[in-house]
């Protein structure tokens, strides 16, 4: 497989285990039946059998919606990560200190304008800014253990 | 004779501003008008420079009075939404401070802590316009029989508040690394082992006291921004030092002055004091202050064209150095380097991150700026210096 072809498309998505689905074999079927790579950022099986994970897919665009239907008729629930987190701009001060924990650099600082440029589509919902920030602007919104974390 | 080939007084200062006739820049723009025209060109054209400043600043709070509801009380023991107040004064006055967390609050119990509520959520809480719940104890006397009171107020239920900063607008401060191999949590934010980032804490060539190095315009009296409102510098802060080390242009190259400011908080706004939560140390404040500089010389422009290649930050380790109280400094980078979000630490390149707002810091120059500009805000003379040299 080519670079390029990697570079086609990529996106991050959560996924949710429901408890039937956390023991059988399906994300690996990504590369096998559909030619997509894919990176796994965070993954979890939680005391009750489900769980959740974390994926950076790339391959051919069409190839990754073919992936993800496959992924939810498997019975697992995929959401774009970059639903799930937020930021409250009129709480945002743009001091910069998330930049240092952010590992994707979703959130960057603009080196000519001195804000925090926010890119929830490089996010991998590790959820290092919404522990760091001062004012509590970021929001994660991704269930643990029932909790929100 | 003063040896200045530009001489101009406050109250010459003040008349233009009065005329709306005042040549008002912000520092940053002061550093092109230097760099281009020369001090004493600049000190000509040029009446007030502003500078501005948004940053977490831990040694502040508020002195404040709340009231007595008969039968009269002399407080001994008092909370703010469960945050503990100092009250060894008078009857009901008392003092919040900044850093203080709420007396539930499980610390660094849980490593590192939170800290998601202390006395700078109480004061940013009472700024836009919550209620907040006293809580209040005494041991009673003749005079001061209550024992006990419960109750809510909202800011302008408090016949007097006063934000009130021991200790603000550091005249150059610390860059922070981490040369240990684990992450650490520190007042200038999250450090990664082995020197991974760097952080600075300063608005550079827009802050208040590094425009003024030497304190010449600067003193117990200045009328400043502070938090939105109107305030003043009451002095030199706590830990002012007056003698520091300084770079060829008079900048100093650690930690050296501070100030100590007063103002109205019932005039203030809540973009301008934000409680802040620093993850690992604690609770906090970030407070908006704005300094305006006449410039009365040619020396006072020179100074206040500070760029941020003039400023040279010390770089510390805070993952042994520091906590332990040793003085290694392990380099300098100037403020334009660290801005550019790449430093050399020694031979390693590492990311340097800021946690002062430059845009705000800016906003709050800007905004000084147009009071100053539309006649409202004008320059108050210093009616006893801040030793500096």
């Amino acid at each position: 497989m080519s670079t390029d072809v990697m570079k086609g498309y990529r996106k991050i998505v959560y996924l949710s285990f429901p408890p039937e689905t956390s023991s059988r074999p399906i994300v690996c079927n990504l590369a096998r039946l559909f030619d997509l790579s894919f990176n796994i950022l965070k993954a979890k099986i939680h005391p009750r059998h489900d769980g959740s994970m974390v994926l950076e897919i790339s391959g051919l665009e069409e190839n990754f919606h073919k992936g993800v239907n496959y992924l939810k008729e498997s019975g697992l629930q995929v959401e774009s990560v970059a639903r799930k987190i937020f930021r409250d701009e009129d709480s945002c001060v743009h001091c910069g200190m998330c930049t240092a924990l952010c590992p994707t650099k979703a959130l960057e600082l603009d080196l000519v304008t001195r804000k925090v440029q926010f890119d929830p589509e490089r996010c991998s919902a590790c959820g290092m800014c919404r522990r760091i920030c001062p004012v509590n602007a970021m929001t994660v919104d991704i269930e643990e253990n029932g909790l929100h974390v | 004779m003063s040896g200045y080939s530009v001489n101009k007084t406050i109250s010459e200062i003040n008349e233009r501003i009065q005329k709306g006739k005042a040549v008002v820049l912000n520092a940053e723009e002061m550093v092109k008008v230097v760099r281009e025209q020369g001090k004493v060109k600049a000190a000509q054209e040029v009446d007030v420079v502003t500078t501005g400043t948004f940053s977490p600043m831990c040694s502040s709070g508020i002195l404040f009075n709340i009231g007595q509801e008969p039968p009269v009380m002399k407080v001994s023991e008092l909370y703010l939404n469960n945050v503990p107040a100092y009250s060894g004064f008078a009857a009901v006055d008392a003092y919040l401070g900044a850093t203080e967390p709420a007396t539930d609050d499980p610390l660094n119990k849980v490593y590192p802590g939170r800290f998601s509520y202390g006395g700078g959520h109480v004061i940013e809480d009472l700024l836009r316009g919550k209620r907040v719940h006293i809580s209040a104890k005494a041991y009673g006397t003749d005079c001061y029989p209550r024992r006990t009171l419960e109750k809510d107020v909202f800011l302008s239920d408090l016949p007097d508040a006063w934000l009130l900063n021991p200790r603000n607008c550091y005249q150059n401060y610390n860059c922070a690394v981490n040369m240990s191999s684990r992450t650490i949590y520190t007042y200038m934010g999250p450090l990664k082992p082995n020197c991974r980032n760097a952080n600075f804490a300063t608005a550079g060539q827009l802050s208040p006291l590094l425009n003024d190095p030497y304190f010449r315009t600067i003193g117990l009296g200045t009328r400043i921004f502070l938090g939105g409102a109107v305030g003043w510098v009451i002095g030199a802060g706590t830990q002012h030092n007056p003698r520091p080390q300084r770079n060829d242009r008079g900048v100093p190259t650690v930690g050296a002055g501070t100030l100590m400011l007063k103002g109205p908080l019932k005039k203030m706004s809540p973009r301008y004091v934000r409680g802040v939560s620093i993850t690992g140390y604690g609770c906090s404040l970030s407070v908006g202050v704005g300094i305006p500089i006449p410039i009365l010389n040619e020396e006072i422009a020179w100074f206040a064209g500070v760029s941020d290649e003039d400023i040279d930050m010390p770089i510390k380790d805070y993952g042994y150095d520091y906590p332990n109280g040793l003085p290694r400094i392990l380099g300098h980078a100037t403020l334009a380097q660290l801005k550019s979000g790449k430093i050399k630490v020694g031979d390693m390149s590492t990311v340097s991150v800021p946690i002062t707002s430059y845009t705000m810091s800016l906003e709050i120059a800007d905004t000084l700026k147009s009071w100053i500009q539309d006649g409202s805000f004008t320059i108050s003379t210093p009616q006893e210096p801040i030793e500096s040299t």
